[in-house]
């Protein structure tokens, strides 16, 4: 017994060592899984705070190309409104709540990231704004990411800049759909695997969501083919998507909430 | 030493800050950040006890990695180098090391360059291994490693020469 003591004491530095890089390990592979980093992460009071903070004084710097951005949508709106021909005598429906399964939230990106292999972005709407887990985020130009964790005032997103984010996506040609990944190399571009080698690809066809997910709405605009070729087995193009959405500089987006969701997921789980 | 203690307590806060506020969006060429963070743990006094040292560590890594959402990565890396400084020191310092009288103010420039290389090499090449975490990608983490390393020793030199006290 004495000599286990003994032996703890002359080697307390090694034994502390290994303790704490074991726990940074465990941290570290915890968050290379979806959806399992628990306790390390931005959402929280302190660096949410920070962040928040820190963007109410950073985001004077782009107003004017977000305010570009924010008029150019709402200029395709207005012609999508006019175009649709909206009857302005009629009875007044919001047709944001009637009989869609899809609503929406306005959020600001307080943290970006895009330079690591697995990025994650904190919003600063949380769980007071009835913000959870699962959400699909937008911006005005396309697909930006998933909702991972929330705290009550703040909640972060995995970026689709993640080596772990997998989302359905499609060409918006015909039907074919596979899975959006990333590689980890440029910021710019996005793969898009599994879609089947029958599919016609050509060059600067345009890629958008599935809605098989749950998450995202079918349609959701993602990017344009820059290439495509063939995987190893020979069976399924692997495509190099260019994004439309400039993810080294995006600030606001919308939150999109799925009501049928739970209807849909516990039809499935009960099959 | 209650000089000492709040030294180190502001330099701790000030270099999270300037971390996580600053120099994680130079992203240069697209990747490169500098981690100069680890000065803390460089500048650490060589008397006091290293179970201290590698907590405090600790406690700076975990919290460059809340404020990043990178699970453990700043944790793990930042843990080694408290864990292997004695080491380092002896290789960088030689025989000041051995009377405990190291003082980093006065030590000759050329061993304090050595000291802040080799320590921030070994703190980037386990923090890129940790974050990348795939061997095949071995090359990419040597060449992150490599440009990170260049713009934080500069950094830290640069820091160190600016806020030292011995004014000639």
């Amino acid at each position: 017994m004495q000599q286990i003591i003994n032996f703890i004491i002359r080697n307390k530095n090694f034994l502390l060592f290994l303790l704490l890089f074991g726990f940074s390990l465990l941290f570290t592979i915890q968050s290379h899984s979806y959806h399992r980093s628990k306790f390390i992460n931005s959402a929280n009071f302190l660096t949410g705070g920070v962040y928040n903070s820190l963007n109410n004084i950073s985001n004077y710097f782009d107003l004017k190309s977000q305010n570009q951005l924010l008029s150019e949508e709402n200029k395709r709106l207005r012609s999508l409104l006019q175009s649709h021909g909206v009857a302005q005598d009629s009875v007044f429906i919001d047709s944001l709540m009637f009989n869609n399964p899809y609503r929406f939230y306005t959020s600001n990106i307080i943290k970006n990231s895009y330079s690591l292999s697995n990025n994650i972005l904190t919003l600063n709407k949380g769980r007071n704004d009835s913000i959870k887990q699962d959400f699909g985020v937008i911006s005005s130009k396309g697909i930006i990411g998933i909702i991972d964790k929330t705290s009550s005032n703040y909640a972060t997103v995995i970026s689709i800049l993640n080596t772990t984010s997998r989302i359905s996506a499609q060409l918006k040609k015909t039907n074919h759909f596979g899975t959006l990944t990333w590689n980890g190399d440029k910021p710019e571009f996005n793969q898009l695997i599994d879609i089947p080698k029958i599919a016609p690809v050509t060059k600067g066809d345009t890629i958008i969501t599935s809605g098989r997910s749950s998450i995202f709405p079918k349609g959701v605009p993602i990017g344009v083919v820059e290439d495509f070729q063939l995987d190893q087995a020979e069976n399924y193009y692997e495509i190099n998507v260019k994004l439309f959405n400039d993810m080294t500089s995006v600030e606001h987006v919308y939150i999109i909430e799925n009501t049928n969701k739970e209807e849909i997921t516990n039809l499935l789980s009960n099959n | 030493m209650n000089s000492i203690f709040s030294i180190h307590t502001i330099r701790f806060i000030a270099l999270v800050f300037v971390q996580v506020l600053i120099l994680n969006h130079i992203n240069f060429l697209g990747y490169i950040n500098p981690y100069i963070y680890i000065l803390f743990i460089a500048l650490f006094p060589v008397k006091n006890n290293r179970v201290i040292l590698i907590l405090l560590a600790f406690l700076l890594g975990i919290t460059i990695d809340m404020f990043l959402d990178t699970g453990g990565i700043h944790a793990g890396a930042s843990v080694f180098i408290a864990y292997v400084r004695p080491l380092v020191l002896k290789t960088s310092f030689g025989m000041i090391y051995e009377h405990q009288t190291i003082k980093f103010n006065t030590v000759d420039f050329g061993s304090k360059l050595t000291y802040f290389t080799l320590l921030t090499v070994l703190h980037h090449i386990v923090l890129f291994s940790l974050e990348i975490f795939s061997i095949s990608k071995i090359l990419l983490i040597f060449q992150k490693t490599l440009f990170s390393s260049i713009f934080t020793i500069l950094l830290s030199v640069v820091v160190t020469i600016i806020f030292s006290r011995t004014s000639k």
